[in-house]
């Protein structure tokens, strides 16, 4: 259990049978009255967020979460397939849970899959990605420094804006965390 | 994390000001014929509070405030007492909380709380022209003016006018302590300091009762940039009330599940030869970051405990 006292940007707790996260926190104490815990929590499910005050009495169970490394097997509608890497037991997610996940997804990629209470509810991915462009325009030639940019498709149907001198076939780095393209990868 | 030794060459700026503050605050006591005085920071007793846990200590505490003793002082005669020094507080960090900081007490024999507003008042002005020449201090968004007389607000009509209720009528600490943290505290102007007076008795378990309505108590608190700068009461002085108010906030701690605490019997062996008399604490960092703009309690101490 985890007292009032114990809460800080981080924690992960457990509410009403759901994960939280603490993003935000603030301790507010007049001089002579009772200490206030200012938490701004994340739901880990959802991913919406509220502001709840807390009092030095309230007691917290932590969030039973757990990360867990699987392969991306395959898609099947809308349900997303991994295994295992050490058991080899295979699990479903469906798209809700796989968000925006489903853009780097390839056969065989390698990610963490987050679980509570041995349930999957989120995927961390590596944080860079190489994907192969299956559709481009062709580019203008010589034109490397401007800072335009086209359209391109990767080969999990992630569009992607990508600089002109991009072609079909060639494979490039993505950046999970803000979804864009970093670099041609030979 | 940080390296200790460069965060305090580049703090040098607060740190000069911080003891710039200390120096002009002894100066203003010594002007006013204050004595400065020390007393035990490690004691075997302590005076009981609902809501200030202090640190157990060699088989005592690290105290949270030197009150105690300081009105030991004012029982044996002493009539003009202040002192600077570190007080302890167990679970309390924040941007504005630290387990050790550092607080001036001041008590006048023979005096109400009144006395206490002129002294805050008089004290800021002193170390608003010395740095800034000038009351009107260049922090927060618009400056801070300091001129006196401060704007006075009553604990009934602050409440009335931003939570909806009156705390003096309607007996509910914890509803107080929340809005009063969470809404009144921040509706306070940004650009005057506020002084709150005319606390419910039941959130001053030192303080007097007022003779006209004894469900107030004389307890005022000052407010400044967001800050709360300073408590102070006219002072409960009867043994037999105190002792009831003692097992008052006793009773109130057990029933949350909380430790009671031995009653100081010595202190209330004092109280009989305590003459009215008033006091006030006040947290010199805190005045330290209205002085300095920090946003941040940490910013003006060389380290962090």
């Amino acid at each position: 259990m985890y007292e009032a006292a114990d809460l800080r940007k981080g924690l992960k707790i457990e509410i009403e049978g759901e994960p939280y996260t603490v993003v935000d926190f603030d301790f507010v104490k007049p001089g002579k009255g009772q200490a206030l815990y200012k938490c701004k929590l994340k739901n880990l499910i959802t991913g919406s967020q509220f502001d709840r005050t807390f009092r030095s009495v309230d007691r917290f169970v932590p969030a039973n979460l757990e990360e867990q490394e699987m392969e991306f097997l395959y898609q099947e509608g809308e349900q997303y397939c991994f295994m295992n890497t050490s058991t080899y037991e295979q699990i479903h997610m469906d798209k809700e849970q796989v968000g925006q996940a489903k853009n780097y997804l390839l056969n065989n990629l390698t990610v963490n899959v987050l679980l509570f209470r041995d349930r999957p509810i989120a995927i961390n991915l590596p944080i860079f990605v190489d994907l192969k462009v299956v559709q481009a325009e062709p580019g203008i030639k010589g034109d490397t420094a401007s800072g335009a940019s086209k359209p391109v498709t990767l080969e999990t149907g992630y569009v992607i804006q990508v600089p002109l001198f991009v072609e079909e076939g060639e494979k490039l780095r993505l950046d999970t965390r803000t979804g864009q393209y970093v670099s041609r990868v030979k | 994390m940080e390296d200790p030794l460069a965060r305090l060459a580049a703090n040098r700026d607060r740190l000069n000001r911080r003891a710039e503050v200390l120096r002009l605050i002894r100066t203003f006591f010594f002007a006013e014929g204050f004595l400065e005085v020390t007393t035990p920071v490690l004691s075997p007793t302590l005076i009981p509070e609902e809501h200030i846990e202090p640190i157990a200590c060699e088989g005592g505490f690290l105290l949270p405030s030197p009150e105690l003793h300081m009105k030991g002082l004012l029982a044996a005669g002493y009539e003009k007492i202040f002192q600077i020094g570190p007080v302890f507080r167990r679970g309390e960090r924040g941007r504005f909380h630290l387990p050790e900081f550092t607080l001036l007490e001041w008590y006048r024999a023979g005096a109400d709380y009144e006395a206490l507003i002129r002294d805050c008042e008089q004290l800021l002005a002193v170390v608003a022209r010395k740095l800034f020449r000038s009351l009107r201090i260049p922090v927060g968004n618009a400056g801070i003016d300091l001129t006196p007389p401060w704007p006075r607000m009553r604990i009934r009509d602050a409440f009335q006018r931003v939570a909806g209720w009156d705390p003096i009528e309607q007996r509910s600490p914890d509803r107080f302590e929340e809005d009063f943290a969470l809404r009144v505290i921040p509706a306070l102007d940004p650009g005057r300091p506020t002084l709150l007076l005319e606390f419910p008795e039941y959130e001053a378990s030192l303080a007097r009762r007022k003779a006209e309505d004894p469900r107030v108590a004389e307890r005022v608190e000052l407010f400044a940039g967001g800050l709360e700068l300073a408590n102070g009461f006219t002072e409960l002085v009867d043994p037999r009330e105190q002792r009831f108010r003692f097992e008052q906030v006793n009773r109130s701690r057990e029933k949350s599940g909380r430790k009671a605490f031995a009653l100081p019997e010595m202190f209330l062996a004092w109280l009989p030869a305590l003459k009215p008399c008033a006091g006030m604490a006040l947290g010199v960092d805190r005045l330290v970051m209205l002085f300095s703009g920090a946003d941040r309690i940490e910013d003006v101490i060389a380290w962090v405990p």
